[in-house]
């Protein structure tokens, strides 16, 4: 498993897309700072950056890398090597060498300028979003044989999770509204990975109290250590669950 | 040493096999032959674990090889169409298979990659080969780890006469070791010399799996090429 591991890792890190994202991930980061005099609302602006293009970056390439991969897959299983040890070292491969990059695109410039609780829950957040989208990239690329419906599939995933999901509980909101619906805001912040990391973030922010009686709800529940490690726990199923779906697909795919 | 059992695959609609039941000894060089289509790839790749059966089983050395892997160390593999990471050397890919085969311990077999003279282009990467050298690589590469069993999947195809015979001349040697090998080919003649057994397949079944020396006495050809055509006469009539 970890000689696999060691190609997949040598070829991404080799591949320029990784070092342009690493590149324009640290030019936004240290722009944002430089731009605002204040460097929590360089923060507050950085978040709103990395919530669209982390996501964005890791699902779209880490799908286009799985199918360019064909061959090479092609070729280790035909070789003595257990499949699941062929998928999850691409996996890995794929999630550490992007979050490699987010950590010195974004995390180095949160630490030089901003080295406090809300900082490190920040680079947090932005790695776990970066597994999480690599591991639902694995799912979609191992639904479909053909690679345009694949990359297609996984910009609808990406869009989804970024601006529909919003929009669906946004309309929920507005159909129910004569009922109380903080308790059911809670739980509809779990199916969605990139709202978890916002809500995390800006209750460390402190600035919640901006969403009214939600936010109040918000607080008690992600509010204290319990909360937070709940929602951890979510943003870890949203690796788990999507990774262990498509290695079961991969067992079962004719090759 | 291998052994398939009422194996049957489906694709979408495409019956590819058939409820085949075919069993290789060791020693023997058996050529797996049919029309286009007829099933042999997919045969193969079940073998090898690529393509997952519906029915059936199979047996590597008495094992079943169902979610299994480490049987592939002793299996050499020449694909119909050898499919490399594009931005890899050559010398990266015999690189990187003796390193995820090292656990193997097998006393590495050099012969294909001097005799092809691979050694003055590997630094050339995988995309810029024509088909005739891709189909060079993988030729060393599946004797590369002195196997048992050498599956090569139309071995000569693509490869100029020089290569070809002495592709030929190394298949011929490992045979006499005692290794199973698995070869199909669409090139009758050049099988005459080479093989023990003959398997026909047919829409996915199996035709018949005969002796090359009971094949030629039953038809009283000495080629095979002719042999075969009588065969599937005499069966047609008998249906």
């Amino acid at each position: 498993m970890k000689k696999i591991l060691k190609y997949v890792m040598v070829d991404i890190l080799q591949n320029k897309i990784v070092l342009i994202y690493t590149f324009l991930l640290l030019l936004i980061s240290l722009s944002v700072f430089n731009l605002e005099s204040n460097s929590a609302k360089g923060l507050l602006s950085l978040l709103n950056i990395i919530l669209i293009l982390v996501p964005l970056i890791c699902i779209i390439f880490s799908t286009i890398y799985i199918y360019n991969s064909s061959e090479f897959i092609e070729l280790l299983v035909s070789q003595p090597l257990k499949r699941k040890s062929i998928w999850i070292s691409l996996f890995g491969g794929l999630a550490s060498s992007l979050s490699l990059a987010f950590f010195i695109g974004g995390g180095i410039p949160i630490l030089l300028y901003h080295a406090d609780s809300t900082g490190f829950m920040m680079i947090a957040v932005g790695l776990f979003l970066t597994v999480v989208f690599v591991s639902i990239a694995m799912l979609a690329a191992g639904m479909t044989r053909d690679k345009a419906k694949g990359i297609g599939l996984s910009i609808l995933l990406w869009l989804y999770f970024s601006l529909i999901f919003d929009a669906l509980v946004l309309f929920f909101l507005f159909q129910f509204q004569d009922y109380p619906l903080e308790k059911a805001m809670v739980c509809f912040s779990f199916l969605n990975p990139i709202d978890l990391a916002r809500i995390q973030i800006l209750l460390q922010m402190d600035i919640s109290a901006l969403m009214g009686y939600t936010g109040a709800v918000f607080r008690e529940f992600f509010g204290n250590e319990i909360g937070v490690a709940l929602s951890f726990v979510g943003l870890f199923l949203w690796i788990l669950f999507p990774l262990l779906l498509s290695l079961k697909r991969f067992n079962e795919r004719d090759l | 040493m291998i052994t398939v059992r009422d194996l049957t695959k489906t694709f979408v609609k495409l019956k590819a096999l058939n409820d085949i039941s075919l069993s290789f000894q060791s020693g023997e060089c058996i050529a797996l032959l049919g029309p286009n289509g007829c099933g042999k790839t997919t045969l193969i790749k079940v073998i090898l674990g690529m393509v997952v059966p519906d029915t059936g089983s199979i047996e590597f050395k008495g094992q079943s090889i169902l979610g299994q892997w480490q049987y592939r160390n002793l299996i050499g593999y020449m694909p119909q169409i050898g499919r490399y990471p594009e931005n890899m050397t050559i010398a990266n890919v015999f690189e990187m298979m003796k390193d995820i085969r090292r656990d193997s311990r097998r006393i590495l077999d050099e012969d294909l990659i001097s005799s092809f003279n691979l050694n003055d282009l590997m630094h050339k990467k995988m995309h810029t080969l024509s088909g005739g050298t891709r189909q060079k690589v993988s030729a060393a590469l599946a004797f590369l780890f002195n196997p048992d069993v050498l599956i090569l999947d139309e071995p000569t195809a693509g490869l100029d006469p020089l290569a070809s015979e002495r592709l030929k001349e190394k298949i011929a040697s490992e045979k006499e070791k005692g290794k199973l090998v698995l070869i199909t080919s669409h090139v009758l003649s050049e099988l005459d010399d080479l093989i023990t057994e003959v398997c026909y397949m047919q829409e996915g079944q199996l035709a018949f799996h005969k002796k090359l020396d009971d094949l030629k006495a039953e038809t009283g050809e000495d080629k095979l090429s002719k042999a075969i055509p009588q065969v599937l006469m005499s069966q047609s009539t008998l249906i």
